[in-house]
């Protein structure tokens, strides 16, 4: 029903989160994705994952590149600027945006068209510069607005909709984000909002290039048998590594905690993450087996989802630039310029 | 003795030093330059060098004019060929009657020489040779010992030289020793063993004033601190590599907090130019005045975010230092040839804004203009330099800054605003003038937010394919361009002391040459009157310069009268009455070669028949 507006009748009953707002203030417009988009249970995580952590809805800034995960930005958070930009350029906009005003959320939203291919190299360098973000990657496999040609993370011997079999390798974006240096990586799926909604809380809080991949099933064109993306195929090979539950700064922390299952990582802004370990084996903290770890895995054929780094010490590109406090945008004439007096000396150094 | 007779003249000549790319000659000659500079005498040298690291040839051209004549001027009076590549070349391009230094440790054969010119040899490698052991030293002291000789030759104030040498060594004062012994080597030498002064001579002059010597790039850079850029996003390429490199050494000394010591702002070196406009785009959409320095191939890169920032009407601010194309072209010379692609950069119907800086002294005022152009039209700037401007020491009038000025930074929407109930629609045109009013993110918890997206929309910032907002919004765009006829840099008349049919357009680095050139042309009869163009879209003055002469010269640095093209398309004139005057072989255009080119054309004008006998 994508062409009736949404009503702005409230319910007053809904909850509250303690900023007062209910889940219907982190909402955008009704979304014009096909019913049953994975990316629509993605922008419902997002919007759960806001009014979770109480988050004033306007200090979110939400960029995207194009495509139909781009386009998932004006369905959530409609009191936030949003910035749908150009292909694969996601990652630069926000960079910029970043260092404009370091005081607020960024949120990156982008898909495996976006990304994989003519964003690779943005994604790359964002990751490396360490931009302070949360960077999701609504991940399909397929091209959905141009119907249904294969993407970069297609698997090698996937089939298409209309039966070609892709024989290029797939780029795994989780792995590569490891190998840049992201200090938050994790994979998720859309079918399973218990596990990502607090992975996205837990990137929201992570000071520093948080990168979250989201298998999210294309259901106009990659749902069938012979796809790797699809609802059935990701159930079926989903390996998750742990569980998260998110505890904000503000939230005591009432965990029954089991020794040796549950890890606590406290992250640089004093949120903490409880980590209910599902495979034992796997450890959170350690980039290069966490490499070993999904590409021995994938090669079975298995989806390695959970958090799957993170860096206790993250840091930022602010704190590489050893920028001031203040945001960049406020600063007036007086702290930037400098002055005739000062002009005078150069110009006598020019002589 | 030569058969042209010796060159005689005092403060005005050109002095081309030829060297070896990366042999340490360019400190040694710019000291060169400067030390006639601190003698008062006018001064403009050109670094004439290749896309290359070490080996290849490289010139430095030195023009003394007491005049201020400083466009380059063609031909050298006198050239010190140091690079055995180049070396009959070099003497080739000398002026009759001109003087050739040259090391003579290895003899060459008299037919290697000119019969019209003096020529002087120094034996330097082998001074350097029983001077220094080390290999390094013997090529470095070389070129002290040259500029020793030299002073020599053309009575060169040697307290000076002593002093700058000072100066460039302070802080590493073991060296200044040396280097002056160096020079006193070649200066004794030249004393004892050659005919000086030579016809070419210096004297001590009161013409520079209070004027400055600094490249454009490092005025620009200087420039955009003035102007409040707190975030610059760039790649490296020739030629505008040196104004990032400047911007970032002017803030490490002007903009870093003395309490805390940290910096007021933020460079990135992108991964390529699409990711430095995509930064740019980002912080500007953000609040922050953002630059980017690019060339000809980095604008080719940008174009789809260019388009964007039209589109979506965000501030942008892009330093071209223009250099020669197309494709990879000369990478190290310089031209103006990416108006066009300026102009007009991106796919569908767009128009950009560009200033046009004449030297240093407008590069630094375009500079800082550019951000406050930028936030009142919201949309891209391009601030069009040149390698000419960017990368050569020029002597300007120096910088100025009024302390009462604040940044303009146009139609913002504040909190209070949104709090009084104003109406906010991102693209609704309140004023009449086409320029709507914009929020920055963050602002107001409940009103303000919109998307911005290279979609079309409507006034209101949603989404539409509809064609009557998509015309109406693209009307608006035309209303902002024409809104900034009056807002951009205008341009500047001179007129002849009387009327004429003729008139010339010109713009940028073609500055210096066309103002000797006038002179010139006016001792060939004809006079002329000038107008330099200074911003785009034009004022409307320049359509009434064009009415009110026959004929219009447009002299431009670029094959294809790109400037003309402009004016014929944006003021609707016959093509017929702009009469294009191109120079584009990569070297700066000189006033020899406007003066001949219009002066041959007004020649044949005002040609009258001749009188046939009845």
């Amino acid at each position: 029903m994508t062409y009736l507006a949404k009503p702005k009748f409230h319910h007053p009953g809904l909850p509250k989160n303690e900023l007062g707002y209910t889940h219907r203030d982190y909402e955008g417009t009704v979304s014009t994705l096909c019913a049953g988009c994975g990316h629509d249970s993605i922008t419902g995580a997002i919007i759960q994952a806001c009014f979770e952590l109480a988050i004033e809805p306007h200090r979110v800034a939400k960029i995207s590149g194009i495509g139909c995960s781009s386009k998932t930005p004006t369905y959530f958070l409609g009191n936030s600027h949003g910035f749908n930009s150009v292909h694969g350029r996601m990652p630069s906009v926000l960079t910029g945006a970043n260092l404009a005003n370091r005081d607020l959320i960024y949120l990156g939203v982008s898909g495996d068209g976006d990304s994989a291919s003519i964003g690779l190299g943005q994604f790359a360098h964002c990751l490396r510069r360490g931009v302070n973000m949360t960077y999701i990657v609504e991940n399909n496999g397929v091209y959905g607005l141009t119907k249904g040609q294969f993407s970069a993370t297609a698997d090698r011997g996937s089939k298409s909709k209309r039966g070609v079999t892709n024989t290029d390798n797939s780029i795994d974006m989780v792995a590569m984000a490891l190998q840049l240096g992201a200090t938050f990586v994790a994979r998720s799926f859309s079918g399973d909002k218990e596990q990502l909604v607090p992975i996205i809380k837990a990137a929201i809080a992570h000071q520093g290039a948080a990168f979250i991949d989201v298998i999210s099933p294309c259901v106009a064109f990659n749902n069938h048998l012979g796809s790797t993306k699809s609802f059935d195929f990701v159930r079926e090979h989903n390996e998750a590594v742990n569980r998260l539950d998110f505890i904000s700064t503000r939230m005591p922390i009432g965990l029954q905690q089991e020794p040796g299952t549950v890890e606590i990582v406290e992250q640089h802004d004093g949120s903490k993450l409880a980590l209910r370990k599902l495979d034992a084996d796997y450890e959170v903290h350690d980039r290069a087996a966490a490499l070993g770890f999904l590409q021995h895995h994938a090669a079975k054929g298995q989806i390695v989802t959970g958090l799957l780094f993170v860096e206790k010490e993250a840091q930022d590109l602010h704190a590489h630039l050893g920028t001031v406090e203040a945001p960049l945008n406020k600063l007036e004439v007086k702290e930037l310029c400098p002055g005739s007096a000062v002009l005078d000396q150069i110009n006598a150094g020019l002589r | 003795m030569p058969t042209a007779a010796p060159l005689s003249r005092i403060n005005d000549f050109v002095v081309r030093f030829a060297n070896v790319n990366g042999s340490g000659s360019a400190s040694a000659n710019e000291m060169f330059a400067r030390a006639i500079m601190r003698m008062g005498i006018p001064v403009a040298p050109r670094n004439i060098f290749p896309s290359n690291i070490q080996g290849l040839p490289t010139w430095y051209e030195v023009r003394v004019s007491e005049d201020g004549h400083l466009g380059a001027r063609g031909g050298t009076d006198l050239m010190v060929a140091m690079n055995p590549q180049t070396f009959d070349k070099d003497i080739a391009t000398i002026e009759p009657g001109g003087y050739l230094l040259y090391d003579s440790t290895k003899p060459y054969p008299a037919s290697k020489f000119r019969d019209d010119i003096t020529v002087i040899g120094v034996p330097l490698t082998a001074i350097c040779n029983r001077e220094y052991t080390d290999p390094r030293q013997r090529q470095l002291f070389k070129n002290i010992i040259y500029i020793g000789v030299l002073t020599a030759l053309i009575d060169m104030d040697v307290a000076v030289v002593e002093t700058l040498i000072a100066e460039q060594y302070k802080g590493k004062d073991k060296l200044i020793a040396p280097n002056v012994k160096a020079l006193h080597i070649g200066r004794d030498y030249a004393i004892l063993n050659l005919a000086h002064p030579i016809g070419l001579k210096l004297h001590q002059a009161d013409k520079v004033g209070d004027k400055i010597f600094v490249e454009g790039n490092s005025a620009a850079a200087l420039g955009a601190v003035y102007g409040g850029a707190t975030v610059c996003a760039w790649y490296p390429i020739t030629p505008s590599s040196s104004l990032a490199d400047a911007f970032t050494k002017h803030c490490a000394k002007l903009r870093v907090d003395p309490v805390t010591k940290k910096a007021k702002y933020a460079i990135v070196q992108a991964e390529d130019e699409l990711a430095s406009i995509g930064m740019v785009i980002g912080a500007a959409w953000n609040g922050a005045r953002s630059f980017t320095a690019t060339s000809g191939p980095g604008i080719s890169l940008m174009q789809e975010f260019i388009g964007l920032a039209y589109f979506a009407e965000i501030p942008a601010v892009i330093f071209n230092v223009q250099r020669a194309g197309p494709s990879t072209g000369m990478p190290t010379r310089t031209q103006q040839c990416d108006l066009i692609s300026c102009a007009y950069a991106s796919h569908g119907d767009t128009k950009h804004i560009m200033v046009f800086p004449e030297n240093p002294a407008e590069a630094f005022e375009m500079g800082a203009q550019a951000f406050d152009l930028a936030d009142r039209l919201q949309t891209p700037v391009f601030v069009m330099l040149d390698l000419e401007i960017g990368m050569n020491h020029h002597l300007t009038r120096p910088f100025t800054w009024d302390d009462t000025k604040v940044y303009d930074r146009g139609k913002v929407m504040t909190y209070e605003d949104l709090e009084a109930g104003k109406d906010f629609g991102r693209y609704l045109d309140v004023d009449g003038d086409g320029i709507p009013y914009r929020t920055y993110p963050g602002t107001h918890p409940t009103k303000g937010s919109f998307f911005t997206r290279g979609t079309s929309r409507d006034r209101y910032a949603k989404y539409t394919e509809e064609g009557a907002p998509y015309v109406d919004n693209m009307q608006r765009l035309l209303r902002k361009f024409e809104t900034a006829k009056d807002i951009v840099p205008k341009p500047l008349i001179a007129n002849a002391a009387k009327p004429t049919k003729y008139g010339v357009l010109y713009f940028g680095s073609t500055a210096p040459a066309m103002d000797e050139a006038i002179h010139m042309i006016e001792g060939r009869g004809h006079t002329i009157d000038r107008m330099r163009l200074r911003g785009f879209p034009f004022h409307s003055s320049v359509n009434s310069f064009v009415a009110d002469h026959d004929f219009i010269f447009v002299v431009e640095q670029n094959r294809d009268a790109q400037m003309r093209s402009l004016i014929v398309n944006e003021c609707g004139i016959d093509p017929v009455r702009l009469v294009p005057i191109l120079h584009f072989d990569g070297t700066p255009i000189t006033a020899r070669f406007i003066a001949k080119a219009i002066g041959d054309h007004l020649d044949q004008m005002t040609m009258k028949p001749a009188k046939v006998a009845s």
